[in-house]
């Protein structure tokens, strides 16, 4: 582990975090352990959004006047710092849309558009539903086959059917960090599998960008994926990165005002990436406050966080295990390990679980965290789970443990 | 929130033993719930004999206030007319959407008075109503059936 250069001072970035001194009850401050579901946001992206609407706001790209001029170099300057916080080699490959479903649907959209019987798209059991749907749908509209990577006992993706990528294997879309098990995966070994085929890599970095530090080029993949709201930005917006030779070479999927290059009745042009996967007025304030979220995880540093996380996954395993009745879903070890810590507690319904926990202020989740396949996989139906980012202490993994032990009482002792 | 008002322990019983449960035939209608927001999944079948409940039987995964209350559903229909379970169906829904301004008949509804106290989580209401509005979606399916047949 590389040492981090200044300790991580969770109480001065908690301050930046208003919410979390939020209380359910007087004197009671609320446990935020849903971060993996939405992040909370600081007061400097919050303050980014409301100057930029107070000062700055007008459409980009086609208002001649200040405001106008303004808005578009705000937008544009937000675009240069996502691309530098993720390693990208400029600013072009990067492709502002709705949400990390609406970059996963451009994928396979534009992916696709060729696809046809005797095609093979792989991805795992491990997915986000949308990393899964958007490719059911392009299957079912090609004709070509989807296949998955299953996972190993322990919840890491089982890489050891070799012929599941082949020479029919035209794309490959797997998650960088499972939103369940906290898996890292190792994407780059994928990446140059599916590369030594031919195939085009894609990956749901949703639960990856947040916590760990990213490099596209590194990681060598295609085009990559993620979402604005579960790394302190605005809802509303997520970012599609991708090669520009690729981007380049990619049709449209949304048509409208911005992507084109010259309308005509009888037919059009398409304007050059990343313009052309951005169809109407984009969302502005939300990339300013993307923007600002990308400066304050920089100012930390993504090493730092992602250290401290580490630290903090592996003091809440050790706490969770002493939960009796408790079961992780995923791995039992920091190790390769993102911060969702799911599980099970034995003849306790996760929803009753996130009930009893809600009634002492803390949040987390119970359900399938839309990954229902991957739940049927492991056996279960749904699971609670607990999710950290930089801000959480281990205090707060301390309430958790409690409340849980708590929880087990209260449905077994009565 | 003082969840002692809401798991009652009545509620709490019948999630640790539930009445009726398993599916069994003979049966004229059988239907799956699913509450897409905790995932929460219900098969349920009526067996009717004309306008008598026979039968309700059904397998479940789910939070306790889901089972619970379709257990006691079960207990409250089988053996009875199906016009008095649909009509029961109608009155605690309007229960559980009356965030606990609307107080149900004891006599008539028994161990279902439980539920009071679910009427003020919004979120939990949908569980409770899962096992009623499956038998209630169930026993129209059967009876259209029926109609058919005749
Ligand atoms: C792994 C993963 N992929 C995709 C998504 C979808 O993100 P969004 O809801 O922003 O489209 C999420 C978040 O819910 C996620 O955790």
């Amino acid at each position: 582990m590389t040492p981090v250069a200044a300790p991580f001072d969770v109480a001065r970035v908690r301050e930046d975090f208003p919410i979390l001194a939020r209380e359910y009850a007087p004197g009671k401050p609320i446990t935020y352990l849903d971060s993996g579901n939405t992040s909370q946001k600081p007061r400097q992206v919050v303050d980014a959004i409301a100057d930029h609407y107070l000062q700055h706001n007008a459409n980009v790209a086609r208002a001649m006047h200040l405001l106008g001029a303004e808005a578009t170099e705000a937008y544009e300057n937000a675009r240069a710092k996502v691309a530098g916080f993720i390693g990208a080699n400029r600013p072009e490959e990067v492709v502002f849309v709705g949400n990390a479903s609406a970059g996963l649907n451009l994928a396979a959209h534009t992916l696709g558009a060729g696809l046809g019987p005797g095609d093979e798209i792989v991805i795992s059991v491990m997915e986000h539903h949308s990393n899964i749907v958007p490719w059911q749908m392009l299957a079912e509209r090609t004709g070509a086959t989807l296949r998955w990577f299953d996972i190993t006992d322990e919840g890491r993706l089982d890489l050891s059917d070799e012929s599941l990528i082949n020479e029919r294997t035209k794309i490959v879309s797997v998650t960088w960090v499972s939103n369940v098990l906290g898996t890292v995966n190792p994407i780059a070994g994928i990446a140059e599998r599916a590369h030594a085929f031919g195939a085009t890599v894609v990956v749901d970095a949703s639960q990856g960008v947040p916590h760990l530090p990213t490099d596209v080029s590194a990681l060598g993949v295609d085009l990559f994926v993620f979402t604005s709201h579960k790394m302190l930005g605005p809802t509303g917006l997520g970012v599609v990165w991708g090669r520009y030779d690729l981007l380049a070479e990619l049709p449209p999927f949304l048509g409208g005002g911005e992507m084109i290059e010259v309308v005509r009745m009888t037919g059009s042009t398409y304007a050059a990436p990343p313009a052309r996967f951005e169809a109407g007025t984009p969302p502005i304030v939300q990339a300013v406050g993307l923007g600002a979220a990308v400066d304050y995880l920089s100012a930390i540093g993504m090493p730092a966080i992602a250290e401290r996380e580490h630290q903090l996954v592996e003091y809440a395993l050790a706490g969770l295990a002493t939960v009796p009745g408790l079961r992780l879903l995923g791995p039992t070890t920091s190790h390769n390990r993102g911060g969702a810590l799911a599980f099970r507690i034995d003849d306790i319904h996760p929803h009753d679980v996130s009930q009893l926990l809600d009634s002492r202020g803390i949040a987390i989740r119970g359900g399938h965290h839309c990954a229902r396949p991957l739940h049927e996989r492991l056996g279960v139906q749904s699971s609670s789970r607990a999710s950290v980012y930089l801000y959480n202490t281990e205090a707060e993994i301390d309430t958790l443990v409690d409340a849980l032990n708590w929880t087990t009482d209260f449905f077994k002792g009565r | 929130m003082d969840v002692n008002a809401l798991y009652q322990d009545i509620i709490l019983e019948h999630y640790r033993a539930k009445s009726n449960s398993g599916l069994r035939e003979p049966y004229q209608a059988e239907v799956h719930h699913v509450n897409p927001s905790c995932g929460d999944e219900l098969t349920l079948r009526v067996n009717l004999d004309g306008d008598q409940v026979v039968d309700v039987s059904y397998l479940g995964e789910g939070c306790s206030i889901s089972q619970a209350s379709t257990s006691i559903m079960t207990e409250l229909v089988i053996g009875h007319g199906l016009a008095h379970g649909l009509e029961l169906y109608e009155e605690f829904k309007e229960m559980m959407h009356g965030q606990g301004k609307v107080e149900l008949d004891e006599d008539r509804f028994e161990d279902a008075i439980a539920f009071h106290g679910v009427a003020k989580f919004p979120a939990r209401v949908k569980c409770a109503l899962l096992g009623w509005s499956a038998f209630a979606d169930a026993a129209h399916q059967a009876t259209e059936g029926q109609g058919a047949d005749r």
